[in-house]
């Protein structure tokens, strides 16, 4: 399923792409890439040639300052597909475009400074250095590319108090909680200064309240930031509440993606409808993918202004659940379409029942 | 006629042995066989084992045994003239080292010498108990006058040990990067290792003179690096990939990721080598008393050769204290460095 996707803001550039990737693991990837570009599925792949599909025909454009989001169960392929963008893994076909150039026609010495000063990374296991402690942690980055310690430290102590971690700065990674360890996996991300910044599932190793309060902190320096972030995770409920632009891999493929709202409402394929079916579509769904556009005058039997991003939840707050409500939707302050309950309702509802029995991935 | 005068008849050999008469000297064997008139017939039950030494009675053109270690030896006393000149500016260094240590150690005076050995006991361990244990051994020791000797063990234990960590460590760290060196670096330890201690003298003796100190210096260190060898490369291995994903991830060197992460995280595990390489070195330096090496084990040598009963065992107490003084101090230290990056 070959998905020519571009982005469809117009306005945001892309900054990193990826054009026709493949990965096979095993003792003759070339082989197994033909017998996977001849249509061979991954469990075939394994069981006759003894090769595993790691990636296969991933086409993703990856906005500027946005946050892409790569999501699928475990073993679809993402901690493969995310160490593509800084070639921990080579690649067995494609081409990795970063700020358009092909990262694969890169000497190792480019490489080593595009990891030094164009993508940071953090980790599912914080992977920090232990004998070291928090603050030279921190400055990691800015320590392998040779800068002076005086700056390096001030830079640390900036970013280490930006993610909420003053006065931990001589402790050792070991004296500080899962979230803490995070926190300076973070922020030693951000000290690099790097544009782009990878997240293999970061929060996934943490307790649900302080996953929620890692979520906050990110979506709060983003705010400042404007980073391109590729973030992994296998939790729906988290890529809708962090993406701008949502990936979807099954066995290596990428079964869907696109703004996360469309692919809620226009799920493509069973397995997404069964992956969105659990979801409180209320909380998550937005008024602006479900409003009417608006068309000539402003109807006059509206009970008021609800903003574009406000969630339906809020919005049924707002009507007091009186179905015949409607409201005008307004995008920083100006109209920009209407919207009344009945839609809102039928929204709630997803478009297709997933007692069907498709679970069965 | 000799039991296996048919194999060779019956091959076709015999004018092949009978044209290479060997002239070696006649074994005492031959001469009371030559006595008894020639030897008789031997039964079935009887029939020797087709050694090199019988098959030489039934066909002269055979080598016997000692004709074949007297060629062993010919052929490395032939190659040891050649060895000597790489090998002996090679390792004069090290007779330097070892008498210079030696002198050096018990040059100092015997109050000057405890208190520093005392203060970096200190240092490793900062353990004040361990430190006490120190003390209390080394002024029980000179006060049944085994100062001197103790000291003397001590030097060798010293010298051996640094240089089998500087030579081991990098070559455990080069194991740990290519399997290939791997593969063909431990059937070496494992013979290292598991070679009599003794064996390993017998080539050396023949390689170097007996008054040289290099000679022990060899053998200890050959003996003794085997384990900060060993576990260089294992500590290395070891090492938290995700961390080193971490340090490649950021663009780290080679280099950088060496010193500032793989060598510091493999810390415990090749302090825990060096701590048996302690331990190694000790036990060969008093075997090496054997081939002139000075301290505790020419007391443990005199105990043997003239029976001195207690001479032997006091020694050998002071060697068991000095091993529990040396294990305890590493120990300790090893012990600091772990508490200082458990995870
Ligand atoms: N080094 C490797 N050798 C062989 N197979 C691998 C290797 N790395 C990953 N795989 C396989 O590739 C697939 C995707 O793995 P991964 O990217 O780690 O999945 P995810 O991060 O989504 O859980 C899995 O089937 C995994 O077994
Ligand atoms: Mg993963």
């Amino acid at each position: 399923m070959a998905s020519d996707y571009t982005l469809n803001k117009a306005s945001v550039p892309a900054k990193v792409v990826i054009k026709d990737l493949y990965k096979i693991f095993g003792t003759n990837p070339k082989m197994g890439l033909q017998h996977v570009r001849n249509g061979v599925n991954k469990t075939d792949l394994l069981d006759q040639y003894g090769q595993v599909l790691g990636l296969r025909d991933i086409n993703v454009e990856m906005g500027e300052g946005q946050i892409t989001v790569i999501m699928g169960l475990s073993g679809s392929g993402k901690s493969t597909l995310i160490r593509h963008l800084n070639r921990l893994i080579e690649p067995t076909a494609g081409e990795i475009l970063v700020d358009g150039v092909d990262v694969m026609s890169y000497s190792k010495s480019q490489l080593r400074e595009l990891r030094q000063s164009q993508m940071s990374m953090v980790f599912q296991k914080f992977a920090l250095l232990p004998h070291r402690s928090v603050l030279v942690n921190a400055g990691m980055a800015m320590r392998i590319r040779g800068e002076e310690e005086d700056a390096i430290n001030a830079e640390a102590y900036k970013w280490l108090e930006r993610v909420g971690l003053k006065g931990v700065e001589n402790q050792y990674p070991h004296q500080l909680s899962g979230g803490m360890q995070q926190r300076v996996g973070i922020a030693r991300a951000l000290t690099s200064n790097a544009p782009i910044m990878l997240m293999d599932e970061a929060f996934s190793a943490l307790d649900p309240l302080i996953r929620t309060d890692m979520q906050n902190l990110l979506l709060e320096l983003q705010k400042d930031l404007h980073k391109t972030i590729v973030f992994i995770t296998h939790d729906l409920d988290e890529a809708l509440k962090i993406a701008d632009h949502l990936v979807i891999l099954k066995d290596g493929h990428t079964v869907q993606q696109g703004e996360p709202q469309d692919i809620l409402l226009n799920p493509c394929d069973p397995y997404i409808e069964d992956f969105v079916g659990d979801i409180n579509r209320a909380r998550v769904l937005r008024a602006r993918s479900i409003m009417l556009p608006l068309s000539g005058e402003l109807p006059s039997d509206t009970q008021g202004q609800v903003d574009h991003d406000d969630t339906l939840e809020s919005i049924i707050a707002r009507s007091g659940g009186d179905i015949s409500h409607g409201f005008i939707v307004t995008k920083e302050g100006t109209p920009v379409g209407t919207i009344d309950m009945t839609a809102v309702l039928k929204a709630l509802v997803p478009r297709i029942s997933t007692d069907t029995g498709v679970r069965n991935y | 006629m000799a039991a296996y005068d048919w194999f060779f008849d019956t091959v076709g050999l015999r004018e092949w042995c009978n044209a290479t008469k060997s002239e070696g000297t006649m074994s005492m064997a031959d001469l009371l066989a030559k006595a008894n008139g020639g030897a008789a017939e031997t039964s079935w039950w009887e029939v020797p084992f087709p050694s090199l030494d019988t098959l030489n009675k039934s066909c002269e053109a055979v080598i016997r045994t000692r004709d074949f270690t007297a060629s062993i030896e010919q052929a490395f006393l032939g190659v040891k003239d050649k060895m000597k000149v790489v090998l002996d500016p090679l390792t004069q260094p090290l007779s330097w080292m070892l008498d210079g240590a030696l002198s050096l150690f018990v040059g100092t005076p015997w109050w000057l010498l405890i208190a520093l050995m005392l203060m970096l006991t200190y240092y490793a361990s900062r353990n004040v108990l361990v430190t006490i244990f120190v003390a209390f051994s080394f002024f029980l020791l000179a006060f049944i006058d085994h100062y001197t000797y103790a000291v003397q063990t001590l030097s060798i234990i010293f010298v051996c040990t640094i240089l089998s960590v500087l030579m081991g460590v990098p070559i455990g760290i080069a194991m740990s990067k290519s399997n290939t060196f791997q593969r063909f670096t431990i059937p070496i330890l494992d013979m290292l290792q598991t070679l009599p201690s003794f064996v390993y003298l017998i080539p050396l003796i023949f390689l170097f003179s007996v008054t040289e100190s290099k000679l022990y210096g060899i053998a200890i260190i050959m003996y003794a690096i085997v384990p900060v060898v060993r576990l260089t490369d294992l500590g290395i291995r070891l090492v938290d990939k995700d961390v080193i994903e971490a340090a490649n991830a950021f663009g780290m060197t080679s280099r950088q990721k060496l010193f500032g992460v793989e060598i510091p995280l493999a810390l415990p595990n090749i302090m825990a080598g060096i701590n048996q390489t302690i331990m190694m070195a000790l036990a060969m330096v008093v075997i090496a008393s054997l081939v002139s090496a000075p301290g505790l084990g020419t007391l443990v040598l005199r105990g043997i050769r003239n029976l001195e009963l207690g001479v032997g065992l006091v020694s050998g107490f002071a060697i068991v204290l000095l091993a529990v003084v040396l294990d305890r101090v590493s120990k300790a230290s090893l012990a600091r460095i772990n508490a200082a990056q458990s995870h």
